[in-house]
């Protein structure tokens, strides 16, 4: 359900530059999404069509790239991927550590004619 | 043409949130974030600390519901004045909202600032709302395999406080457990083990808090 709140805010972004750009039209959103984030592409795919009607977005596909969950390790400094439910560095097996990636909801580019 | 963005989706979110950070710290109130999921014992924990410490600090609560007055009404028995947000169909509270409902709270009459989110383990961790700490309600019954479910939740508060302590003899609930995952999820993180039915470890939790506050406030005399 956090879907339309973010496609709404995400949009508003894409016009904003669209417009700073003198774009006639968006054709593709392209976004850097956490992977623990839970945001489904599907659902902002379905907000987004709604949404653009009457804009210059209407039709615009939506690309996610997930980017992993990622920490690094208090003992070693480590950086490694986070298993779903293992979370301890696997080098040291330390279980102090910092989530440095994984949470990122960032539009990274558009695709404008 | 592809043309480079590269901006924070919750960046409007986020500027709004600092402003009412801004206008909170002005007047010099502590607010509380206080996540969970539904019926793990929010308004319980609300109104367990309002009577812990109504007699130390000057309380005020929003309270945040998809629909309905029903935990307004509950908490306005206490003295305490109470915003009711209603989302409409929203999962969770966003810092425009609660822009809006800082314009109807006292907030010179105020030192403590309760707010409770909607109930969802999810959305609410992704906004931020001006808070000064972000608190989750765990809760016995729910299971202590939440941790590694809903990490972006666990990572992201400063306070867990896993409630219903006085179900354990009752349920499968790995104490220990818990508390490794949840420290090794989030290192940072102070945990309280609370029973808002019968009033076990609300003191600790109170008092933590309150230390929290005169810290903020730099006042001793609250």
């Amino acid at each position: 359900m956090h879907e339309l709140s973010i496609t709404q805010s995400m949009l508003e972004i894409v016009l904003k530059q669209a417009e700073q750009s003198h774009a006639k039209k968006v054709t593709q959103i392209n976004l850097i999404i956490g992977e623990m984030t839970g945001i489904v592409s599907d659902s902002v795919q379905f907000y987004l069509d709604i949404l653009t009607k009457e804009t210059i977005a209407a039709g615009a596909r939506v690309s996610f790239t997930i980017a992993p969950s990622k920490a690094i390790c208090h003992n070693c400094n480590q950086v490694f991927e986070l298993k779903e439910f293992d979370w301890t560095c696997p080098r040291c097996r330390g279980n102090i550590i910092d989530v440095t990636a994984g949470k990122e909801l960032i539009v990274d580019s558009i695709e404008v004619e | 043409m592809e043309i480079k963005v590269l901006k924070d989706i919750l960046g409007a979110n986020d500027q709004i949130a600092a402003k009412n950070r801004e206008l909170l710290d002005g007047h010099k109130v502590f607010a509380v974030n206080i996540m969970a999921s539904p019926g793990a014992g929010k308004t319980s924990v609300v109104l367990q600390t309002i009577r812990a410490l109504k007699d130390k600090v000057k309380i005020g609560v929003i309270e945040g519901d998809i629909a309905s007055s029903i935990d307004a009404e509950t908490v306005a028995k206490e003295g305490v004045p109470v915003v009711q947000i209603n989302t409409g169909g929203e999962c969770h509270l966003e810092a425009f909202q609660i822009q809006n409902a800082l314009n109807n709270m006292p907030l010179a009459d105020i030192d403590l600032l309760l707010i409770e989110n909607v109930g969802n383990l999810v959305c609410p961790a992704e906004f931020s709302i001006g808070e000064d700490l972000k608190v989750l309600i765990a809760s016995v019954p729910e299971g202590d395999d939440k941790p590694y479910k809903y990490p972006l939740m666990f990572n992201t508060v400063d306070v867990i406080v896993l409630n219903k302590i006085d179900l354990l003899p009752y349920v499968k609930f790995n104490v220990d457990g818990f508390t490794k995952t949840v420290k090794n999820i989030n290192t940072k993180v102070e945990l309280f083990k609370v029973s808002c039915t019968t009033g076990e470890g609300i003191q600790p939790w109170a008092k933590w808090l309150h230390a929290q506050i005169r810290l903020l406030k730099k006042d001793v005399s609250l």
